[in-house]
């Protein structure tokens, strides 16, 4: 079943694409500088197309299926935004091209800020950052950058409850503040005592994910946010779970200082498998002054029939840039076009089916596998992937839901439930796709007591079996080669 | 308009099956007076109106397209065959997520196997990462790198100024409050490779150039690369992959880390975005490495198949002492890479790398006659060049684009010392036409 890599297809003498003879004068090379061979795989374009189609085979992906990666926001991604981000008058525009010659690019940029400031209810947003992470680091910045410019230089410390995504401690660390995590209570909200024993004037903030990645809002979020106000903190909102609040709730309005948006989660621009993501970033209006550089403003205003000068401005104390150029402008466009088409009521709709969705499969499941955290939840729910009776494991119902022709949701994560399958259906999921999911899980749970070695071995219909991990990291083949001796 | 898929009749059977009345009922947590606030956004739109909508936005940029363009500086106009976007454009790929689960995820985890050994090869180096978000992060990640390889204890680091004004900046926000010194960093002093090298000491944790550099020009930075070794220094070369086709290799010259951005290599220029960020390196700096890595082994079927590797480096496992916090990376744009290259192969890339060259140089040449206009280095260049003008470089880009050419990039909005100097670009869009036009059009603001 396997495909041959790109380097073991090659030819020599084929060719893809060719290009004209030159039209000017061939100049001298530069004969020192040249390099000795370039063995790049020769295919014609024929091959590389069936090579990439037989591989596109081998992906599950969200057009084919049900993906309830839970943290994820898998939800269907809409082919008109494929279409507008394509438009030649943005696919072939210079970042660097005069401002006069750029308002279409600049008038969406500057529109889509003033959206994301009205969903999320900041002052201010930077569309430059490149994914949720790149956000994190540029938000725990300017937190740093506040404390600093009002003489507060002790402020070494963030606070990170222990349901947090991996990227919020290591954005931390990355900048060198330490990480103090602060465990759930048992209604999976952050513990208001030990946030109170962890709170004094060495700490910068505190990062929440709310709804965290249990899937709950917490109950106390306003008096989070008081406590960690109380001793000269700030509050980092990780929004990668938005999806669960459009219209629902503006996290800046609960006093939330700073929170980045995951563009490819909750407004629908695709994953790519694995990026480009999209992770702009609000603040409120006191932390303005840092954002990165240059934000999109309007430089004249206009006038009757005259539109306004969108341009390039500078927050006084900014942090600086975190990237070459403005940000992924093609996921811009594509979240655009998603947010025109939705409208306040489509996406406060996103978020009540999206919520409807979850909650429909909890009540479906929480009789089949135990949920450590049971009350309403929003987008999310984790469940332990655990049956009386049985030995199997969270990772092998995981891969047996393969057979069943469904992604599986994350598992292991959060890392504060013992065998964890986070599910979030999204709600771009119709009621028959959620019951038929529900099904199998409910028939694996049967399988996981009557046949475990069934799941043990999972999965069994898949064009590839479980991986040999190990040996994986053990030889290290990270690259193949042209044989030595293949150039002409 | 929404992509809802539930009637009103299945959504009743739910609210039922969740033991609510309605939908409402489903938000009791939020607190009352935040919860349902009222988004004071335009009225949505079908998808007819929003493509109209959309299209009116995108007609009134001016493009590469409409305009004859020699603006470079980090972003480049190249040919995109069209089997490139056929291949985006396919759901497997596009709407898949991180490949986590390897028996449903082989098309994507082959295919960043393929862009690491594609990228290694071009590079001359070891080893390379599934992507990085641009070449600017790129050069702030090898930073990272040379940080923890030395847990620390060196905190200078060297950077020639003659690296892309916009991967400096990001450098400086990366890095601040790590205590590290920037030395080289100083855009009024346009050093000499020579000046770099003495900047280099027993402190010094990497040293990082551009190849070619930001002007343009073609340097050997074998010697500079021993320099740093002889202080027990890294050293990071960001490099345009496509002049990498023609010029010896940051492996060749003995790079610890090769960088760069790989716009070039068939991804648009999309007003800035999504582009890529490769990442290489010597095999034995891998473990400090920040991103995904993809490596080979067997399925329990004892098929050939590849997963995620060395994990444990990352932010997942790691939390706060992971390598780096990526997450999300370019992966599709890493796609748009690979289909290119092995579109093109060994004979097209070059075919490229030289006509860019070449067609560069013809450029340089028409300019150089213009009285008034003369090339500011001397030094070999590929397929960028600088030219001192006789007039303030804005006067003459507003003249250029009156005639419908997307002039050079103001070199003096960064470098001082280089005011009234245009970075020129040329590259295989560009005819012998265009080109003596952009000559004619010049000639005529030569003088007051």
């Amino acid at each position: 079943m396997t495909e041959s890599t790109l380097f073991e297809l090659s030819s020599p003498g084929r060719t893809g694409v060719t290009f004209p003879d030159p039209d000017v004068p061939r100049a001298k090379l530069p004969e020192s500088m040249l390099r000795a061979e370039l063995p790049l795989p020769e295919l014609a374009e024929v091959d590389v197309i069936r090579h990439y189609m037989h591989l596109s085979r081998y992906n599950y992906s969200v057009d084919g299926g049900f993906y309830p990666l839970g943290s994820c926001t898998m939800k269907y991604n809409p082919k008109i935004n494929e279409d507008t981000a394509r438009l030649p008058g943005f696919a072939f525009t210079h970042p660097l091209q005069p401002i006069e010659t750029a308002q279409g690019a600049l008038a969406l940029m500057y529109e889509l800020q003033e959206w994301l400031k009205e969903i999320s209810g900041f002052a201010a947003v930077t569309l430059q950052p490149a994914a949720g992470a790149h956000g994190e680091l540029t938000g725990v910045l300017i937190m740093r950058a506040w404390h600093k410019s009002r003489g507060d230089d002790n402020r070494v410390k963030m606070l990170i409850p222990d349901s947090a995504h991996g990227t919020n401690p290591a954005s931390s660390g990355m900048i060198g503040l330490d990480v103090v995590q602060i465990p759930s209570d048992n209604r999976g909200n952050v513990d208001l005592a030990a946030l109170k024993a962890a709170c004094d004037e060495t700490v910068a903030g505190l990062m929440l994910t709310n709804p965290n990645t249990l899937g709950l809002f917490d109950e106390h979020v306003e008096e989070v946010v008081r406590i960690v106000h109380d001793c000269g903190g700030l509050v980092y909102g990780d929004g990668a779970n938005l999806n669960a609040l459009l219209g629902i709730l503006r996290p800046a309005d609960v006093g939330i200082d700073v929170m980045h948006f995951n563009l490819h989660k909750t407004f629908s621009t695709p994953h790519g498998g694995g990026g480009p993501g999209s992770g702009p970033v609000g603040v409120a209006a006191h932390l303005a002054e840092f954002l990165p550089a240059p934000l999109i403003g309007i430089l004249e205003e206009g006038e009757e029939d005259l539109p306004p000068l969108y341009g390039y401005v500078t927050p006084k104390q900014t942090i600086g840039r975190v990237k070459a150029f403005h940000g992924h402008f093609g996921m811009l466009v594509r979240t655009y076009t998603y947010i025109a088409m939705h409208g306040a009521d489509g996406l406060r709709q996103v978020a009540e089916y999206s919520v409807l969705n979850a909650n429909y499969l909890l009540a479906r499941l929480r009789n089949t596998y135990h949920v450590p955290y049971d009350r309403i939840c929003m987008h999310e729910f984790v469940a332990e992937g655990k049956v009386e009776g049985s030995d199997v494991r969270a990772l092998d119902i995981a891969k047996r839901l393969m057979d069943y022709d469904f992604h599986p949701p994350t598992n292991y994560f959060p890392l504060i439930v013992h065998e964890a399958l986070m599910i979030e259906p999204t709600e771009t999921e119709n009621k028959d796709t959620l019951d038929a999911f529900a099904d199998a899980l409910i028939k694996i749970a049967e399988e996981a007591k009557t046949q475990p070695e069934l799941l043990h071995e999972a999965p069994h219909k898949t064009p590839f079996g479980r991986m040999d991990e190990v040996k994986a990291a053990r030889e290290l083949v990270l690259c193949c080669w042209l044989p030595e001796n293949f150039s002409k | 308009m929404n992509y809802i898929p539930i009637s009103p009749t299945e959504r009743d059977a739910m609210l039922a099956t969740v033991g609510v009345e309605k939908l409402d009922d489903l938000f009791n947590d939020i607190p009352a007076k935040h919860r349902f606030p009222k988004l004071d956004l335009p009225p949505a739109l079908t998808e007819m109106e929003a493509a109209a909508s959309l299209s009116e936005l995108a007609g009134s940029n001016e493009t590469t397209r409409d305009l004859v363009s020699f603006l470079g500086a980090g972003a480049y106009n190249h040919y995109i065959p069209a089997a490139v976007d056929h291949i985006l454009r396919r759901g497997e790929f596009y709407t898949a997520y991180t490949p986590y689960q390897p028996e449903i995820s082989q098309g994507t985890l082959q295919a960043i196997f393929e862009y690491q050994s594609l990228i290694a090869t071009l590079t001359g180096m070891e080893v390379s990462n599934a992507s990085h978000y641009d070449g600017a992060t790129a050069v702030a990640e090898a930073v990272n790198l040379a940080y923890a390889q030395f847990r620390g204890k060196r905190t200078k680091v060297v950077i020639s100024p003659t690296v892309h004004p916009q991967y400096r900046a990001t450098l400086r926000t990366y890095v601040q409050g790590m205590g590290l010194d920037l030395a080289g960093d100083n855009p009024s002093l346009l050093s000499t490779l020579d000046s770099l090298i003495s900047l280099i000491d027993e402190n010094t944790a990497l040293v990082i150039v551009q190849y070619p550099d930001f002007f343009g020009r073609i340097y050997d930075y074998t010697k500079l690369i021993e320099s740093a070794h002889a202080q027990g220094a890294l050293a990071c070369v960001a490099a345009n992959p496509i002049a990498l086709a023609l010029l010896k290799t940051p492996g060749e010259m003995g790079a610890d880390i090769a960088v760069g951005e790989g716009q070039p290599l068939g991804i648009p220029m999309s007003f800035g975005g999504p582009y890529l960020g490769f990442f290489t390196a010597r095999k034995q700096y891998l473990h400090k490495m920040a991103g995904r890595l993809v490596g080979e082994t067997v399925d329990g079927r004892g098929q050939r198949a590849f997963v995620l590797t060395l994990t444990a480096r990352e932010q997942h496992i790691k939390r706060e002492r992971a390598t780096s916090n990526i997450c999300t990376n370019q992966g599709l744009m890493a796609l748009a890479s690979a289909v290119y290259l092995s579109l093109l192969g060994q004979r097209g890339l070059r075919q490229v790398a030289e006509l860019c060259y070449h067609k560069a140089h013809y450029a340089a040449e028409q300019i150089a006659k213009i009285p008034g206009y003369s090339l500011c280095f001397e030094s070999p260049f590929f397929h960028e060049f600088s030219v001192c003008c006789p007039r303030p470089v804005e006067e003459i880009n507003a003249h250029l684009l009156d005639h419908g050419i997307l002039g050079g990039y103001d070199l003096g909005q960064d470098y001082p010392a280089l005011k009234d100097h245009m970075l020129l670009a040329v590259t295989e869009m560009n005819s012998k036409e265009e080109i003596d036009f952009l000559a004619d059009v010049l000639a005529e603001v030569s003088h007051d």
